[in-house]
């Protein structure tokens, strides 16, 4: 099977960049070529003469060899240790709502757990009539469901809540994804095991070495939602939680616990490590809020952005970007050129489905001087995507989650793009 | 009911997605769990104490295990090492710049420390401690904490209500929306801010974004000519009573070169630009090999109000060697 590399990291590529932008679009196509054609078409290439792989050469196929750099990234300063932390989805480079399931973030807290599927388990215990357990076979023999789902971490953009802090939009906003699941409404499981008065919340757990657990509340559960056990169409991904996992609709990531072993019943809720000590949001009051669930409306522009420049100089220009919310669909995307001072509504182009991710379009003529470039989403709730100072005045400098705040790229007269703060 | 009436109402609940009463039964899959296997897995610990098993632990003999167990990565005081997490101090923080959140200052409840250390501590090695450590542990993390001061409290199911953290009342339950709604107001679409919107942060400033290799592959970096650097050397020495260039290279009457070609204008740190080059650096001038030629040729010209007391070089040679001088130093 053929293996992607990536390159190593170049200290020098800032530098190319510039060069590249400094010399313009046509960089590519030397001057004295010109004049006889350009040598992509004058000249044959290797692949229109000669023959490629057979049929047999890549039984999983994967992305051109000059996608090389389409992969995801991690901060390495941010956590600890790699087995204990997060990277980030190339949003940069991705066009439509489907996340490829390679390129889908990851988060986990004690590693991949590497599950045998002949061996994995899912008990429902509690308080139930009947404690169950389920194998990977028996699951599969439920009524079955297709939904497309974005899935955020509360902490996307977090490191952003006090201002500025890295340059690019994978780094600032690549803690989403957004993939069709197959599994089972949970309710059906539930029914299955019968609740018994006073079951008012659930408790999936994971089997991997950090043992995830969160509460959620019967409602929710009952409500949307499910048990997957494939991504786009495939088996889910070691890092999505193989052979099962928990989707919780519009719901912060944390809560989607993968590598799912057990659900267990019962009528208060755990208040366990991840909904104590993380994933609720410090006030400038001292006090925190907890059970902050719902993602809320948020959106951010893709192209241009910090890892990709206009490299076409001025005229014709594509702008792109996601939208999505917890609370429903998008219905409407405003973009900024001028840094939130005038908004034009964009185009939101294909599916629109309730918490998934939604595309945006703004086509515009760059005259070539520099922009301020925001979006601003509404979803159909009726919220409003704030800015983030509006979010800070809420909420204070400290609440680090469920940071929705509108995006701020300033590009420059070279095309290169910047993440910065505005008045 | 017949399973296949149940699979029948299991699919109109499906097709309505709506919320109804959940009933015993089903598909007849899957088999019960027995009383062993659910003790094997059933695990967790609630705040009233629901879960804790038999078996206690105190400080004194917490501190051993930690030292042994927990403190290569939380620090002998449970200050955390590197970016590890902190477990002790921080009392006091929560409205600070600069919160700590520890088991002192800001955990809420005592169950979640037993049950978190039990269900995946030590890292790399869950589920390894005996219940009696692990009530060490938590009695220990007590103590470093100064919720209990004395080392000898037996921590137990039994003692267990005994403890109250001091963070216990510090949450309450979401209240958004927080932020704007459309029922409270259309947002702007014009004029919707009074002036000209300024640029008050950059994440460039801060320098934390992880080098990638991304713009890598279409081209190679292009090849210095040595001839071309050796003759720019000699140009330089026009440029030395003011700028220095290579290793060690720092700020004098004019900023550090290292790098200069194709980097952001006026953006060399520590310098202090005129206004003029300042803003020119704001509006996005990069300084490529184009933009130097210019510049050299005529600086006052070409950027009125810079400090830069210099006539120019006015041999485009010379020009030319200088900039693939520069370009030799990263």
């Amino acid at each position: 099977m053929t293996e992607r590399k990536s390159a190593p990291p170049d200290p020098s590529r800032r530098r190319l960049i510039r060069g590249a932008l400094a010399l313009g679009g046509a960089a590519a196509i030397p001057a004295t070529a010109r004049a006889a054609g350009d040598p992509a078409i004058t000249e044959l290439q290797p692949w229109m003469q000669y023959l490629g792989d057979g049929v047999d050469a890549r039984p999983y196929g994967m992305p051109s060899e000059h996608e090389v750099d389409v992969v995801r990234r991690d901060v390495p300063w941010l956590t600890a240790d790699p087995v204990s932390s997060v990277n980030f989805t190339p949003l940069h480079k991705l066009d439509g709502i489907i996340t490829p399931n390679g390129l889908c973030f990851e988060r986990h807290h004690g590693g991949v757990a590497e599950v045998d599927p002949a061996v994995h388990r899912l008990m429902i215990n509690g308080l139930v009539d009947k404690p169950l357990v389920f194998t990977m076979e028996d699951i599969k023999r439920f009524p079955r469901v297709n939904r497309l789902y974005f899935l955020e971490c509360a902490a996307n953009s977090g490191m952003e809540w006090r201002g500025a802090q890295l340059n690019g939009c994978q780094f600032t906003h690549g803690m989403v994804h957004c993939v069709m699941y197959t599994g089972v409404p949970l309710r059906f499981l539930l029914e299955e095991a019968g609740l018994k008065p006073g079951a008012a919340w659930i408790m999936p757990e994971g089997a991997d070495a950090s043992a995830m657990t969160r509460s959620i509340p019967m409602e929710k559960a009952l409500d949307d939602c499910l048990v997957a056990f494939a991504m786009n169409g495939e088996a889910l991904r070691p890092e999505q939680g193989y052979p099962l996992r928990v989707v919780v609709p519009g719901w912060e990531g944390n809560m989607w616990v993968k590598w799912l072993r057990r659900i267990e019943v019962g009528d208060q809720p755990w208040h366990h490590r991840e909904e104590t000590s993380k994933y609720t949001d410090l006030m400038a009051s001292g006090k925190a809020r907890r059970f902050t669930w719902e993602m809320d409306i948020k959106s951010v522009i893709t192209n241009p952005s910090p890892q990709a420049p206009i490299t076409h100089g001025k005229g014709h220009t594509v702008l792109t970007g996601l939208a999505w919310s917890g609370r429903g669909t998008v219905d409407r995307v405003d973009v900024s050129l001028d840094g939130g001072r005038n908004w034009q509504s964009a185009r939101i182009d294909g599916p629109s489905l309730p918490m998934a991710l939604h595309r945006f379009y703004y086509e515009f003529d760059w005259d070539g001087a520099p922009l301020l470039l925001q979006s601003r989403a509404i979803d159909s709730a009726g919220h409003v995507q704030p800015t983030k100072k509006a979010l800070r005045t809420a909420r204070g400098e400290n609440s680090i989650y469920h940071n929705n705040g509108i995006q701020t790229w300033h590009v420059l007269k070279t095309g290169e793009v910047e993440n910065v703060e505005v008045s | 009911m017949s399973r296949c009436l149940k699979l029948a109402a299991a699919l109109a609940a499906l097709a309505a997605l709506v919320v109804t009463p959940v009933m015993a039964g089903g598909l007849g899959l899957g088999r019960e769990a027995t009383p062993d296997e659910i003790a094997a897995w059933d695990i967790d610990v609630r705040p009233d104490g629901a879960g804790l098993p038999e078996g206690s632990g105190n400080a004194y003999d917490g501190e051993e295990i930690y030292a042994e167990k927990c403190a290569v990565c939380h620090g002998d005081f449970g200050e955390g090492a590197g970016r590890w997490p902190v477990l002790a101090g921080g009392q006091g923080t929560l409205t600070s710049d600069r919160p700590v959140k520890t088991i002192g200052s800001y955990w809420p409840y005592l169950s979640t420390v037993w049950d978190y250390v039990h269900r995946a501590m030590p890292f790399g090695e869950a589920q390894s401690l005996d219940n009696d450590e692990v009530y060490a542990i938590t009695a220990y993390l007590l103590y470093m904490n100064d919720v209990i001061d004395d080392d000898e409290f037996e921590l137990s199911r039994d003692s267990f209500a005994e403890v109250e953290m001091p963070n216990a009342g510090g949450f309450f339950d979401d209240m958004r929306p927080d932020t704007p709604t459309l029922a409270q107001a259309e947002p702007c679409m014009r004029d919707c801010k009074p002036g000209p919107v300024t640029i008050l942060m950059t994440a460039k400033a801060l320098d934390v974004t992880p080098e990638t290799d991304e713009g890598d592959e279409p081209e190679a970096a292009p090849s210095l000519d040595p001839a071309l650097v050796e003759a720019g050397a000699k140009v330089f020495r026009k440029c030395k009573a003011c700028h220095q260039v290579g290793e060690n290279a720092q700020n004098k009457t004019g900023p550090s070169l290292n790098g200069i070609v194709g980097h952001a204008a006026g953006a060399v740190a520590g310098f202090t630009y005129s206004k003029a080059l300042a803003a020119a650096g704001q509006d996005g001038l990069v300084w490529s090999a184009a933009e130097l030629e210019a510049f050299l040729a005529k600086p006052k010209t070409y950027l009125k109000g810079t400090k830069m007391s210099f006539a120019g070089i006015r041999k485009e040679e010379e020009r030319a060697a200088v900039i693939e001088y520069l370009r030799s130093f990263e």
